[in-house]
């Protein structure tokens, strides 16, 4: 039973990760229908970036956070302007290779500079935010990447629901002719949606970089694994990213546990392939509105 | 020139994908604080008039090739439809495009993004006077709203924008007669405590003409007649083919020409 809690806690807390992983990636379909292959590069450059502010730079923890969220975003933003945005109205297959390109230089990058061993992050989490339950003991970096995934959601959820340029971006993903007549700047979104989906993988860089440490062909690895998270729970649902990121989380937790550590990185993928047998719009997918 | 026309297109030619011609040498002008009428049959280029004055044409890869568009005596021709919206003219696209995932009030919202960061509560109240049956619906997502109700959801919405020339295309597009009478109401409403100019694109010509101060027939990308609108109404031509109203009895000699005029109208 115990081992049944523990592993049902570490699913929980994975589970949130890949979720938080795949909202960004979530972000930049729904607002510009582009697949972003780029997404675990992504988490990647966020998780090396914090690395080399907290080892190089020297930075308070605190600090090397905020500077980092702030660096992809600025990364997101960049990209957009420099290789999305010349192509907006090419077909979709050009857009999707050009991510592709982009996942290469990215990776590259991050190769020539920091290689492609493992790096680990100096210890900076407290002892204290560890919890125990009789035999269950969740470590730090769980505690931490619970709250700030939480913490995270509640931002994004209240700035889609009530700010301006929250509706105005929701607006672009769901008529964009319509958001043009009133004179909505789509490219502003677009970037805007970029930037906002590079900071978000850059945060789970850095919590996944916390719980396995960092490297960049593990980490890029992830951005593949947000497929099925996000096909389970609707290309287009945020709040379905996040379900599709738990369960999946649980799947692999409770195969690894129980059946086998080898059979665990397959099985999202079998979740895949069912799923689209039976749901193919995912669990939370919009079903279209239709009037009849 | 008179200074109080608003909008003035001269000439001009639009052309789609650098090869499709669609006009070919539109000139109207249009007064400020009237409404306008634009009629004409499926294909005539009302709407690609429109587009062109609201640079909707850029997405679809459609072009101002010749001719000017000013408006406020500046040239407006192929902005983008974020610098032309930002200069008052707002377009209510044919069709109703709600957005369908947004409740109805964050519809009205999306349309404050040419003044964003400003108070809107008032323009919301503004709205809600005009269409209160939207006040009531104000929660629901506009996807499953009615067609009435989405027809006045997107003229509110364009309201939002305060603009100073409104571009309605067929507003009248699949409502029921009593829907049309009550929306045309509202149109005439805004029109005379708004101050806005109007530009109304309609196939329910009788109702268009019967409440705009001017109006333009095209006809296979050009204008074929202007006048003023109670003329237009008494025009045979328009009579005819438009208000249903031929005059029925023996004109055997005229069939002959009918048949030309008609030719030129459907």
């Amino acid at each position: 039973m115990d081992f049944f809690l523990q592993l049902l806690v570490n699913g929980i807390c994975i589970g949130f990760l890949y979720g938080i992983s795949a909202m960004g990636f979530v972000m930049i379909f729904k607002s510009s229908s582009v697949v972003n292959f780029a997404h675990g590069e992504l988490l990647a450059a966020g998780a090396f970036l914090f690395l080399a502010l907290v080892t190089w730079a020297n930075l308070p923890v605190p600090a090397a956070f905020l500077l980092t969220l702030a660096g992809t975003f600025i990364l997101g933003f960049v990209i957009e302007r420099l290789f999305l945005r010349p192509l907006i109205g090419e077909p979709l297959i050009e857009v999707v290779m050009l991510t592709i390109g982009l996942a290469s230089i990215l990776k590259g990058a991050m190769l020539l500079i920091w290689g492609g061993n493992l790096h680990n992050y100096p210890d900076f989490l407290p002892e204290g935010l560890g919890l125990h339950f009789g035999a269950v003991s969740i470590p730090p970096v769980y505690t931490t990447s619970i709250l700030i995934s939480i913490l995270f959601l509640l931002l994004f959820g209240l700035f889609f629901k009530f700010s301006s340029q929250g509706i105005y971006m929701r607006s672009v993903a769901d008529n964009q002719t319509a958001a043009l007549s009133l004179g909505v700047h789509v490219k502003k979104v677009f970037a805007l949606s970029w930037a906002i989906a590079a900071l978000v993988a850059g945060m789970s860089g850095i919590v996944l970089g916390i719980i396995n440490g960092i490297n960049v062909h593990e980490l890029s690895a992830i951005g593949l694994k947000v497929f099925p998270v996000v096909i389970l729970g609707g290309l287009d649902s945020i709040g379905g990213a996040i379900i599709g990121g738990l369960i999946i989380g649980l799947l692999e937790t409770f195969t690894g546990g129980y059946i086998s550590t080898s059979l665990r990185d397959v099985i999202p993928y079998i979740a895949l392939v069912v799923i689209l047998l039976i749901r193919p719009y995912g669990l939370f997918g919009l079903v279209e509105i239709e009037r009849v | 020139m008179d200074s109080d026309i608003l909008l003035q297109l001269n000439n001009i030619t639009v052309v789609y994908s650098d090869v499709i011609q669609v006009l070919r040498g539109v000139s109207l002008a249009v007064r400020e604080r009237q409404i306008v009428s634009l009629l004409g049959s499926n294909g005539a280029g009302k709407t690609t008039t429109l587009k062109a004055v609201s640079g909707l044409l850029k997405p679809e890869n459609g072009k101002v090739t010749d001719g000017t568009i000013s408006y406020e005596d500046k040239t407006v021709q192929n902005l983008s439809p974020e610098e032309i919206t930002r200069k008052g003219i707002i377009q209510v696209l044919e069709g109703r495009q709600p957005f369908k995932y947004l409740t109805v009030e964050e519809n009205l919202k999306v349309g404050t993004a040419t003044r964003w960061g400003k108070p809107y509560r008032k323009d919301l109240e503004m709205v809600y006077n005009y269409f209160p049956r939207l006040k009531e619906r104000r929660k629901n997502l506009a996807g499953y709203c009615s067609g009435g109700e989405l027809q006045m959801l997107v003229m509110g919405r364009a309201l939002m924008a305060h603009p100073k020339l409104l571009l309605l295309d067929e507003p009248s597009l699949g409502l029921a007669p009593l829907v049309v009478q009550e929306i045309f109401r509202i149109i005439v409403k805004i029109n005379e405590e708004q101050q806005t100019t109007i530009v109304l694109v309609e196939q329910n010509a009788s109702m268009a003409l019967g409440i705009a101060h001017y109006g333009y027939v095209m006809e296979n990308g050009k204008i074929v007649m202007e006048g003023r609108a109670g003329d237009l109404q008494k025009n045979p031509d328009i009579k005819e083919f438009y208000l249903g109203m031929g005059a029925a009895g023996a004109k055997s000699y005229k069939d002959v020409k009918a048949y030309k005029r008609r030719k030129r109208w459907l």
